[in-house]
């Protein structure tokens, strides 16, 4: 439970302890069962698991889009799952990056604005948004694309512009729900790359994947299967076992 | 407490906020400043043009008809009641009529005289219309009269009917005996008159006459702005004529204005009263007055229709939004949007389509109005009831339209909302 925060000198990235998300219904779906999972700063945690098995309930669960049905979610080392929804907002806002696989990019406006929305529940003056979201798009490597719409972008570009969007408040961790999966394979691979990069920066990523070649090349695997987290198989896993 | 990270040096992203990770646990709420609110707005109107531009319009030909109404009304009503004021409502116009005794319809030529004895009648004057044309020169033909007609005046009619003087001098004892003409705008214009220093005639019948003056538009009587004034000692040396008023203007002290009209017709005919017809011109623009009020009311009730059909557009419009955008709302959650950051949104932008759609309609509700009323030689007035009102009614109407989806686009729960 709480004891694993106290193991490290510093608060973790990210921690679930003891998380059930059980959905009513007959019968209810318990699509998260006693989760337990710590993920320190400066990791690139790949998710994997089968369809159904529970993988974006728990990201909307550490993303607090979703609360547990009991359990403690902290980012940071504050403690989530009490908060009014308010405050949930302010957590959204300021501490986590969302990434999701249809990018989510708002079509009436450019590049640079979709980016600046990043920011915009912060407070931040609108000047101040626009001029951090020039520096988030040259930072994925777009900035000869600020004033594209998305739909002239390519949807490795769009995935790019989401990016930048999720990272332009300097969040505590990054939630990637299938980054790739609607982009082709040389897509995906510069999307990759560029995770691999924020990484390398001393970024904190998580990142749900079925691509088992992909989730094999990141530092660190979790598998999970109804709910539950698998303990990682030694031949699937490289060094991120912990 | 500082971040375990390994940055580079070509780190783009700015600093860590040092207080957020010390203090940590004091996280600043999410904000959306009003200037936010009104870009986020105005971003998802600008997102889809033609479905704002049309559910705007709405509301626009709603406003655009109340505010034309009233403006119409106003203008049409400021201009009556200019006539009826520079008519008065103490004249009195006296007609033969041929009557169920089927009279001859004459008047005889004493009859104004007659009734200038009536104590509070103040000024009459009587008018004989002739069977003459008059023509500008011997070349023309006698059938080309131009509309107009010869009427043989009583020297007091200018000062009966409030009328004035243009140019040149109006009939008086000595000029009414002989041939002199003066003649009333519309025909001055037909002759092409301008001026009376060439010692301009015309000739009426087989004499010429002088035109000594040119008259202003008479107040609400154009038949007289119709005809050349000649006087009636003239008309009867002239032409071989019976002088039988065709017209008797009285002019009455305001107050007693009942009891003449009560008198005027037995004074005129003692024998066959019936056949004398009485009209007081100004009821003719009162009346008038009433039916544009009714006229109004109508309108003004279409107008409000036409208002709530686009409210209800609105309406439509803001639910149907919230249903498509859906992923917008889940997205903007994620970003850090509280409940009411959403519903602020939502009801912001129905605010702006009807902002847009009532200002568009006050414009185009004052332009037709002024177009009409410059049409129509008025003079415009435009309520600010109209404008104020008619802006705010659409303003009021926005936020009840978009009350409703604004809250159900705050109550969607954000997993739901991101769900493709
Ligand atoms: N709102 C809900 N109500 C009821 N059951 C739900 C709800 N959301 C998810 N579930 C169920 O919870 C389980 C886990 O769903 P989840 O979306 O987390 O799976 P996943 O691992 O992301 O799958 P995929 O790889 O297909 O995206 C599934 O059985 C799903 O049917
Ligand atoms: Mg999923």
């Amino acid at each position: 439970m709480s004891t694993s925060s106290n193991e490290r000198s510093s608060p973790a990235a990210l921690e679930l302890i003891d998380v059930v998300k059980q959905y009513p219904g007959h019968p209810p779906v318990r699509a998260l069962d006693s989760v337990s999972l710590r993920i320190d700063r400066g990791e690139l945690v790949a998710i994997v698991g089968p369809s159904g098995s529970g993988k974006s309930t728990m990201l909307h669960v550490m993303g607090t889009l979703d609360r547990p049905t009991s359990g403690r979610v902290e980012i940071d080392g504050i403690e989530l799952s009490q908060l009014s929804d308010r405050r949930l907002a302010a957590a959204r806002a300021r501490l986590i990056g969302f990434v999701f696989q249809q990018f989510f990019l708002l079509e009436g406006v450019t590049a640079v604005e979709n980016v600046a929305n990043g920011l915009l529940y912060s407070g931040a003056s609108k000047s101040k948004r626009l001029g951090r979201a020039v520096t988030a798009l040259s930072r994925v490597g777009l900035s000869h694309r600020l004033h594209h719409r998305p739909s002239a972008l390519s949807g490795g570009e769009r995935q790019r512009v989401a990016i930048a969007r999720a990272l332009v408040h300097d969040p505590a961790i990054i939630l990637a729900d299938e980054p790739t999966g609607n982009l082709d394979s040389t897509s995906s691979a510069s999307v990759m790359e560029l995770l691999f990069d924020l990484h390398r920066e001393g970024r904190t990523i998580v990142v749900i994947t079925h691509d088992r070649d992909m989730a094999a090349a990141l530092p660190r695997q979790v598998a999970v299967r109804d709910g539950q987290l698998v303990v990682p198989d030694a031949a699937l896993v490289g060094g991120g076992v912990r | 407490m500082s971040r375990q990270r390994k940055k580079p040096a070509a780190v783009s992203s700015p600093a860590p906020e040092e207080s957020r990770r010390a203090g940590g646990r004091n996280l600043p709420p999410s904000r959306l400043g009003p200037l936010a609110v009104v870009g986020v707005a105005s971003d998802g109107l600008r997102g889809r043009k033609l479905r704002t531009a049309l559910s705007a319009l709405g509301i626009t030909i709603g406003i655009a008809a109340m505010v034309g109404v009233l403006g119409l009304s106003e203008s049409s009503r400021a201009d009556l009641q200019a006539q009826i004021a520079a008519l008065g409502t103490n004249l009195l116009t006296v007609e033969p009529s041929s009557g169920f005794g089927g009279g001859d319809g004459a008047l005889p030529a004493e009859t104004a005289a007659k009734i200038g004895r009536i104590g509070p009648v103040d000024l009459v004057a009587d008018t004989v219309t002739l069977d003459e044309a008059p023509r500008r020169n011997d070349l023309v033909s006698e059938n080309e009269t131009k509309g107009v007609t010869v009427v043989a005046a009583d020297i007091d009619l200018l000062d009966t009917l409030k009328a004035s003087v243009a140019d040149g001098v109006w009939l008086d004892e000595a000029t009414s005996a002989y041939q002199n003409v003066v003649l009333g705008s519309v025909a001055a214009d037909r002759y092409g008159v301008t001026g009376l220093d060439d010692g301009a005639q015309l000739r009426i019948g087989d004499e010429w006459f002088t035109i000594i003056g040119v008259l202003d538009e008479f107040p609400l009587s154009e038949d007289l702005d119709r005809s050349v004034f000649i006087g009636k000692d003239a008309a009867a040396s002239t032409f071989d004529v019976e002088l039988n008023p065709s017209t008797i203007f009285v002019r009455t002290d305001p107050d007693q204005i009942d009891a003449v009209r009560g008198v005027l017709s037995s004074t005129a005919d003692p024998e066959s009263p019936d056949e004398v017809s009485i009209s007081r011109p100004s009821d003719a623009l009162e009346a008038q007055a009433a039916a544009d009020n009714a006229f109004t009311a109508l309108f003004l009730g279409l107008g409000a229709v036409a208002l709530l059909v686009g409210g209800i557009g609105i309406a439509n419009v803001m639910v149907i939004a919230v249903i498509e955008r859906r992923n917008e709302i889940g997205l903007r959650r994620a970003l850090g949007a509280t409940r009411a950051h959403i519903r602020r949104q939502f009801l912001t932008e129905a605010l702006l389509l009807s902002a847009i759609g009532g200002a568009a309609g006050v414009g185009l509700g004052v332009a037709v109005t002024y177009l009409y009323a410059n049409y129509e030689g008025w003079t415009v007035v435009i309520p600010n009831v109209a404008i104020f009102g008619g802006f705010g009614a659409a303003i009021a109407i926005g936020a009840v339209a978009g009350l409703y989806p604004a809250t159900r686009a705050a109550r969607l729960a954000p997993t739901e909302a991101l769900r493709a």
